[in-house]
């Protein structure tokens, strides 16, 4: 049973025909697609690696049946930066040492996006942590994570003022 | 995962007829079904695809004061709707403080009441277990540990439902809403799950082929807007289950006495734990904490630990619905949702 | 696409230093590759035409596999094979075998016999993802189970001949009974610590093609030369046909230094079918044959005298090891070396558990034993009246205890007094249940030393340097996360004297030079020592060219040395005389010089010296007072390790750890239903380790320590001693905010509902 499948995909429309239901959008990204950003840390929602946006919205792709979205904007860790240009997230991560191995970084990254965008925690420290506690980093780098989202939170809005 | 066949119906009619078929499943967002499959808990031979079903994603405020919630609104949608929250503060404090900013992003409302226990012996898909193969037996009975039920359980079964959703909705009376090939019918919240008894395989009123469609709250329920609190005590700070959790709302008369309770209680059942007599006894009571200790004690007559391990819930219960009384009492915060919903929750 | 040099804000003051690129807190030279998903963890390769392997693991604890319902799962559409005791690929080694102390017993499908749950007792091997898993689901093994042995109290309990990694499970100096008896005080208390999981983010995937008898393999090792030599015994290959690559490991933590059977089980895949597998075990499936942390059971009498002076220190631990395997946490190790004591009595004595077997995990027996050790001294000095840190001030070791020998250095005192000041201990009273804050909550503080010994292992490394100025490092160096591509790197640039954007540095490969075990937290000292020799023998070489060459303005320096920076050479008595490195090489006709260098232990600097990071750890914890619900509100460390590479990579280090001690403290915790010997919790849902929320405010202070003993570059480990004091402060300020002595770890809050 073929599934036709259209998603918008980093920005670009993908026509793709998915050989079965099963397939989560997680391993379609990773073992279809070739997208190996999105982390597979549990393959049951407990860790956060594979968050990537639906629709703008941060999400676990590994529960997430990808024929369920069906015409669905997919966002990953791959369509995040501009050309050689990283995102402000992205920069962050990197100046405030957000990560160790960097496994579960492309995770932490494309849910810190998501949390800015919700725009409910700001700049203020307790809500990042709360709004981050679904990204389960083993190395302990929560502090330099804190600081990031900190950072890129206050740089985005401080370009939004601006804007 | 078992291989199906994938269906993804056009409206709500069609999703119902596909339905019938048994073995069929429906897909909401899956944040529960596709774990479960992946755990070879969920066996289903056809997903019944809803996840955009139209006319079952709005926030509906109805003439005579009645929320109605589309069975397909996303948990953090609703949580973050500043009518729905400013109106039901501890459904929002709720939702909040269920699992993680992801996973509410994609669960819905009526996948929510869907949701399945997470005993180990349940998930774990090989231990005996009547919830999973009816007549198999209760491996939790023989060790149970600290998610296991205090109230309401069988021999049959000691299983926790986990949801926080669900808690305060017990304690304002919202009522599901349910299509069905035989038409539409309503159940309330305190009514659609289950208590084991005899017959732990079924765990909510839905039956074959039947579909939650909304979820209401009625007019009463925003009267507690000044005065209710969601706690949740929990092994970690955020993402984790209730060990035990309540939601407490009340009313204050003119005098400071209070006019009406509501008490529910989380993780410590196989629905959310209200009990009449406890707000029954809070009525017309000055909020004192001797008040609140008689509630508290009548929300946990009865109870009774299934091992040593989960003793320590009933007196935590008892502690966890006091604190939740006293700080409705205290007034709802002016910002909602605190976070997080624990006892080091900012206001 | 570069990294950002912008410093992080939290940095420690001064730590940034110009010169050379030792000392400077560079950000990750890996990090634009990992914050855009480019880097290529393991898993993340898919060589054409591979097949995805899924693993079926035992659901009993001990006993046999009596079926397997092969036919349909190979009905199932898409799989290829079933691999199972029938079929497997023969092996030229027994993996029971043991010839050393890292190689480890295997499970690879050699008999229908199970040992613990989660073992594989077949491997499903499919054209999709999708249908390995469900083919896998598919065996549906049918059992004879036994009664499996779960606990600390099962089983025969015997002295193992030793623990770690060939250490003694007895120590003995002095007469501890005597010193008991002599004491004014004493005190006798028992600590639990649970069986825990190493639970890194990447599971421990291997994707496998075979040539002939060659074989490719993507996994995650820590160890790269190691595994090589483990694969080719099974195998019956040389090493040299083996090549593994492991540029980023998704953590390591110890449960990656040797391979585990499921990636052992992906070549045998590969091997059956002829065709590339890539198997990624599953969560759930890590819990069982990647090794874990021992549970331990100690029992610590401590006597001092009336000025606070211990008498006595008596460690016993009963441990764990799985019922076919050798692996003794050595909670005991800490306590030699620790504290001054006349007597000190260390005894390890073990049980046999029908679970996986143990391995190391971050801190093994430090960070257990430091549990025990720094409660007992908390509740020592409340028993002497005496402020805990000043009882540790007390007690402290001038010379290492047991062996008498001196440190080669030790900044503790330091880390005690600058660790105190920046968390304001001073004033701290003595009684528990003092203090709360404004919201109500108890509040209590509390410390503990950390310790962990200053490791080096075997390694190598080449360095070659061009007439173009540029030069190239390249040894088989492993990054976890601790920042090797980083750190590594500068001691390269500046062993070469070059920059480092003229720097090639190359490492995570079987094919390049052998740099030993990223373990022990010695893999800067090994492999850096490895790349600051190789580079020395570069700049050897070049110094001969240009101090024999008449044209050179080093002509003559023979004596006097030189030294090599900004891609020059300069006599050391005179830094005006100096030579490009370019122009040394082109007067010589030499397009470029390579050298090679060796790093490992000095026996007579071992044999004289003891050689041990250090570091004091303060805690503050909140407690609500009716429901015991627990936050650590701030974690203040202050360590000692020598020369610090660079700080900002350090600082993280200590982060983690810290954050580590926090987790064993209140979080991790292994449950097994004693009936099946099956997991409860394995799982990241229900086996908890911390999220972003329940961590605090940290500092980490670098104290300065200069060590011209311990190795060639000065430096100690910096990776596992984070834990090992903290787990012991946040355990002393849970009781001082609470009055509750908590000795089972975690500290959850039914323990504390009084």
């Amino acid at each position: 049973m073929t599934i036709p499948l259209r998603l918008t995909l980093n920005g670009q429309p993908r026509e793709i025909a998915l050989d079965d239901p099963r397939v989560t959008l997680l391993d379609l990204l990773r073992e279809r697609l070739g997208l190996t950003g999105a982390k597979k840390g549990c393959d049951r929602g407990q860790c956060g690696a594979c968050t990537v946006l639906v629709d703008g919205r941060r999400i676990n792709s590994c529960l997430t049946l990808a024929a369920s979205l069906d015409g669905a904007e997919v966002l990953t860790i791959e369509g995040l930066a501009e050309g050689d240009r990283l995102h402000p997230v992205q920069a962050a991560f990197i100046a405030h040492d957000g990560f160790q191995c960097g496994f579960c970084t492309p995770g932490q990254i494309m849910s810190a996006v998501g949390l800015i965008r919700e725009g409910h925690a700001g700049t203020d420290p307790e809500r990042i942590r709360e709004g981050m506690s679904g990204n389960l980093c083993r190395c302990g780098a929560y502090a330099g994570i804190l600081d990031a989202v900190q950072d890129a939170a206050a740089r985005t809005e401080h370009r939004e003022d601006a804007a | 995962m078992r291989r199906f066949d994938y269906i993804r119906p056009a409206s709500v009619p069609e999703a119902l007829a596909a339905g019938q078929v048994p073995g069929t499943a429906f897909l909401a967002a899956g944040t529960n079904l596709v774990d479960l499959m992946k755990g070879g808990v969920a066996t289903p031979e056809r997903i019944v695809d809803i996840t955009r079903l139209p006319g079952l994603s709005a926030i509906e405020r109805l003439p005579d004061g009645t929320t109605r919630v589309g069975a397909l609104v996303r948990n953090s949608d609703l949580a973050y709707d500043p009518a729905f929250a400013k109106a039901y503060p501890m459904v929002a404090e709720a939702l909040l403080a269920g699992a993680s900013a992801q996973l509410r992003n994609a669960a819905t409302v009526g996948g929510n009441l869907m949701q399945r226990t997470r005993c180990q012996y349940f998930t774990d898909a090989v231990s005996p277990c009547n919830k999973r193969a009816p007549g198999s037996g209760c491996a939790a009975l023989g060790h149970a540990t600290r998610i296991h039920a205090v109230q309401g359980w069988s021999e049959h079964c000691i299983a926790t439902h986990p949801s926080d959703f669900c808690v305060p909705l017990a304690a304002l009376d919202a009522v599901v809403e349910i299509a069905g090939p035989d038409g539409a019918r309503e159940v309330p919240l305190t009514a659609f799950h289950l208590l084991p008894g005899d017959h732990p395989e079924r765990e909510t009123d839905l039956r074959q082929a039947e579909l939650i469609t909304a979820l209401r709250l009625p007019p009463e329920a925003a009267s507690f807007r000044g005065h209710a609190r969601y706690l949740k005590v929990r092994d970690r700070t955020s993402y984790a289950f209730a060990v035990v959790s309540a939601a407490a709302a009340l009313t204050l008369e003119a005098g400071g006495r209070i006019g009406q309770a509501r008490l529910a209680l989380g993780g410590l059942a196989l629905k959310p734990w209200r009990v009449a007599e406890a707000e029954a006894a809070l009525a017309g009571q000055a909020p004192v904490p001797e008040a609140f200790a008689k509630a508290a004690d009548a929300a946990l007559a009865g109870a009774k630990p299934t091992g040593e391990a989960n003793a320590f819930k009933i007196e935590l219960a008892r502690r966890v619905a006091i604190r939740a009384l006293t700080q409705a009492a205290a007034g709802t915060p002016a910002r909602i949702p605190a976070l997080p919903a624990s006892p080091f929750g900012i206001v | 696409m570069t990294a950002t040099s912008t410093p992080a804000s939290n940095l420690p003051a001064g730590a940034i230093r110009h010169g050379s690129s030792i000392g400077q807190p560079l950000t990750r030279r890996d990090g634009p590759l990992k914050v855009t998903g480019q880097a290529r963890f393991s898993a993340d390769n898919l060589p054409p035409g591979t097949l995805h392997a899924a693993l079926c693991v035992a659901r009993i604890a001990k006993g046999r596999v009596t079926g397997l319902d092969v036919a349909a799962a190979e009905a199932h559409p898409g799989v290829v094979a079933v691999m199972t005791p029938q079929n497997a690929p023969a092996l030229a080694k027994d993996p029971d075998a043991k010839d050393g102390p890292f190689t480890f017993r295997l499970d690879l499908l050699q008999n229908d016999t199970v040992r613990y749950a989660n073992q594989p007792i077949a491997v499903v091997i499919a054209e999709t993802l999708e249908a390995a898993t469900e083919g896998a689901r598919l065996l549906a093994p049918t059992y004879a189970a036994e009664t499996p042995r779960i606990g600390l109290d099962s089983g025969a309990v015997f002295t193992p001949d030793s623990v770690g990694v060939g250490a003694p499970p007895v120590e003995i100096d002095g007469d501890v009974e005597a010193g008991l008896a002599a004491a004014s005080k004493t005190i006798a208390a028992t600590y639990e610590t649970p069986a825990q999981y190493h639970n890194a983010m990447e599971p421990h995937a291997a994707v496998a093609s075979w040539d002939g008898n060659r074989l490719t393999l993507h996994m995650p090792t820590q160890a790269l030369a190691m595994s090589q030599g483990r694969l080719a015994g099974l195998f019956g290959i040389s090493p040299d046909d083996i090549h593994i690559e492991s540029p980023y490991l998704g953590g390591g933590f110890g449960s990656k230094g040797v391979p585990a059977g499921p990636q052992v089980l992906a070549c045998m895949a590969a091997k059956l079918v002829g065709k590339p597998v890539k198997l990624v075990p599953t969560r759930s499936q890590m819990y069982g044959p990647m090794g874990h942390r021992g549970p331990t059971r100690q029992t610590i009498r401590l006597g001092a005298d009336a000025a606070g002076k211990l008498t006595a220190l008596d460690h016993h631990i009963r441990t764990a090891s799985s019922s076919f395997d050798d692996f003794f946490e050595p909670a005991g190790r800490a306590t030699s070396t620790l504290y001054a004591s006349p007597a000190i009595a260390i005894r390890h004595e073990a049980v046999r558990l029908d679970t996986g077997t143990p391995l190391f995990m971050r801190a093994p027996g430090e960070a257990t034993g430091s549990v025990a050790l720094e409660s007992a001294l908390d509740e020592m000095a409340f028993a002497l009246g005496m402020d805990p840190l000043e009882f540790r001030l007390a007690n402290y070791a001038e010379v290492e205890p047991i062996t008498g020998k001196p440190f080669s250095s030790k900044a503790l005192r330091d880390c005690y007094r600058r660790g105190a000041e920046a968390f304001g201990w001073a004033g701290r009273p003595l009684q528990p249940r003092q203090t709360r804050d404004r919201d109500g909550f108890l509040v209590g503080t509390g410390m503990g030393t950390a310790t962990f010994p200053a490791l080096i292992f075997e390694g190598m490394a080449r360095a070659e340097i061009r007439a173009d100025g540029t030069g190239t490092v390249e040894l088989g160096a492993i990054d976890m996360g601790q920042g090797s591509w980083t750190a590594l790197a500068q001691i390269a640039a500046d062993g070469l004297g070059i920059g480092m954007d003229a720097l090639t540095f190359r490492m995570g490969s079987s094919d390049l030079p052998n740099a030993g075990i990223a373990g022990g937290s010695g893999h800067t000292a090994t492999a850096g020592g490895a790349i600051h020799a190789a580079a020395g023998d570069v700049i050897r070489q070049l110094a001969d060219l240009a101090t024999n060459d008449p044209a050179s303005p080093l002509y003559g320096a023979g004596n006097a040395g030189v030294t090599a920076a900004g891609g020059r050479l300069a006599r050391r008595d005179d830094p005006s005389r100096s030579e490009a490195i370019a122009d040394i090489l082109r007067r010589a006709g030499r397009a470029s010089i390579e050298g090679q260098g060796k790093a490992g232990a000095d026996p007579a600097a071992q044999a004289s010296y003891a050689m041990h990071a250090h570091g004091a750890v303060f805690a503050e914890v909140k407690v609500d007072p009716e429901l015991g619900q627990i936050r650590v509100s701030r974690l203040t460390g202050a360590f000692a390790a020598g020369r610090v590479i660079n700080p900002r990579l350090v600082q993280s280090q200590y982060y983690g750890g810290m954050i580590w001690g926090l987790s064993f403290a209140l979080h991790e915790r292994a449950e097994m239903d004693p009936r099946t010997g099956r997991f409860l919790n394995d799982n990241l849902a229900e086996y908890h380790v911390p999220v972003n929320a329940d961590v605090p405010a940290l500092e980490a202070i670098l104290v300065h320590e200069d060590d011209a003993v311990v190795n060639a570059l000065g430096v100690k480990g910096v990776g596992e001693i984070g834990i090992t004091g903290t787990v012991g402060a946040i355990a002393n300020a849970v009781w001082h905010a609470t009055g509750v002595r908590v000795r089972e770890m975690p500290i959850t809050l039914d323990k504390l509902l009084g």
